[in-house]
């Protein structure tokens, strides 16, 4: 172990890890995930006054025309989608008060409103081939790749609002994905597209090792 | 039985080093804007030789690659135990309370022939039977971090999330407590048993060990 110090496995080593991560993706979305337990609600009162956040450009990503934004919903759907704000918000609301579970050892409560992924995926008429969602963003190319059972939960939104405001800039204004059932890193900020596919996205941080299911 | 115990050694071993290592991404126990849990680390690294991983994602995919034969080694061992009736001679039970407290006074030198014992005298097997317990503390709140909103009756039983987490880190230092005190024991009290845990064979001076 001593030859171990501040190691990271190397090359030996490390697919072997992300074998079993991969298994650990399988045990995570088919044994421990249900798509009927909700996570726990909390009080108003319980929320984190800041919620740290995070984007990979080197400043935050601001939209140039915040009236020209659209959210793009495609793949292996009956009828593509281009979504405006105002269209989304016209659908029915999800507001929940939930904690923040980061993948680095923290947790917040704040309050998010959205519109149900799954209410988006019967608009566009999903295809039953359908077996992933990904995510993309402005972010850099910030992307994320979800299954299909995480993605349709009851507690899977996009948010266009936290605490009672709008959805600020530095959480992903205008809209980003949420849901109490993942790690931070898998809720995709600053979206513009959402696609139905039949192979697994990668993700910015998968790709680099983290896990890829990453349900808590 | 050797087995085990060489396999949850070196298991053992990874699981904290790749546990410092995530550690460091967030080092203090409390929600964001909360107020932190008694901790003498808060705010610490932990040194570079002490870490497995390299980095965050490389620490959780050690540690949890590194549960399955954690877990696997534990229910072999509790199997074993249960099977073979080697629990009797190692699991503390209420009537073992009288027997050691006449095993301390033997040690503080309050009482001056050693009391008649089994395999274990009635003290090593209190710690024995904590040390098992530890482990399967260490277990559930690792299961009430990794799955906080699957296993969230469980988070909620351990006080929440950060709760949860503070506990499954407390376990590190009393798994290293025994460790040291129990290396010191073995060579103090019987280096023979050393070798008896690697090849089998005990040719010491306490009988009651064949």
């Amino acid at each position: 172990m001593v030859a171990a110090c501040g190691w990271d496995g190397g090359n030996a080593v490390r697919p072997l890890l992300l074998d079993v991560s991969r298994l650990n993706d399988w045990v995570g979305e088919k044994i421990l995930f249900s798509q009927h337990r909700l996570a726990p609600e909390y009080d108003i009162a319980e929320r984190a006054t800041h919620l740290p956040s995070y984007f990979i450009s080197p400043m935050m990503p601001m939209l140039r025309d915040p009236a020209a934004w659209r959210l793009q919903v495609g793949g292996l759907v009956r009828q593509p989608l281009t979504l405006s704000i105002d269209d989304l918000q016209a659908m029915p609301r999800t507001t929940y008060t939930v904690k923040h579970h980061c993948v680095e050892g923290w947790s917040a409560i704040a309050t998010w409103q959205g519109v149900a992924l799954s209410a988006v995926a019967e608009r566009c008429g999903m295809l039953p081939q359908a077996r992933y969602v990904r995510f993309d963003s402005f972010d850099s190319g910030y992307s994320n790749g979800w299954d299909l059972a995480s993605a349709m939960h009851p507690q899977t939104i996009l948010a266009y609002g936290m605490n009672d405001n709008p959805l600020p800039a530095s959480h992903g204004a205008p809209l980003r994905l949420y849901s109490p059932t993942k790690l931070g890193y898998k809720m995709t900020k600053y979206l513009v597209s959402v696609t139905f596919t039949a192979e697994r996205p990668g993700g910015y941080w998968e790709d680099q090792g983290y896990p890829w299911f990453a349900g808590v | 039985m050797r087995l085990t115990h060489w396999l949850t050694f070196v298991v053992l071993a990874g699981m904290i080093m790749s546990g410092l290592q995530i550690y460091t991404a967030y080092a203090r126990f409390g929600e964001r804007d909360g107020p932190s849990y008694v901790n003498a680390f808060e705010g610490h690294g932990f040194p570079h030789w002490s870490r497995l991983g390299g980095w965050l994602a490389g620490g959780l995919n050690w540690h949890f690659a590194l549960m399955w034969p954690l877990i696997a080694g534990g229910v072999l061992y509790l199997s074993y135990l249960a099977a073979s009736g080697e629990w009797r001679s190692l699991l503390f039970r209420p009537r073992d309370i009288r027997g050691a407290i006449e095993m301390q006074k033997y040690y503080l030198r309050l009482r001056k022939e050693h009391p008649p014992q089994g395999k274990h005298n009635p003290l090593q097997k209190l710690a024995y039977t904590f040390i098992i317990l530890l482990g399967v503390l260490s277990v559930l709140t690792g299961f009430a971090i990794y799955k906080p909103t699957q296993f969230s009756w469980l988070t909620a039983l351990f006080g929440g999330f950060q709760a949860a987490r503070y506990w499954h880190f407390w376990a590190v230092w009393i798994f290293t407590g025994f460790l040291i005190v129990h290396v010191i024991l073995v060579f103090v009290v019987d280096p023979a048993s050393l070798r008896a845990m690697i090849s089998g064979w005990y040719r010491g001076r306490f009988p009651s060990h064949d």
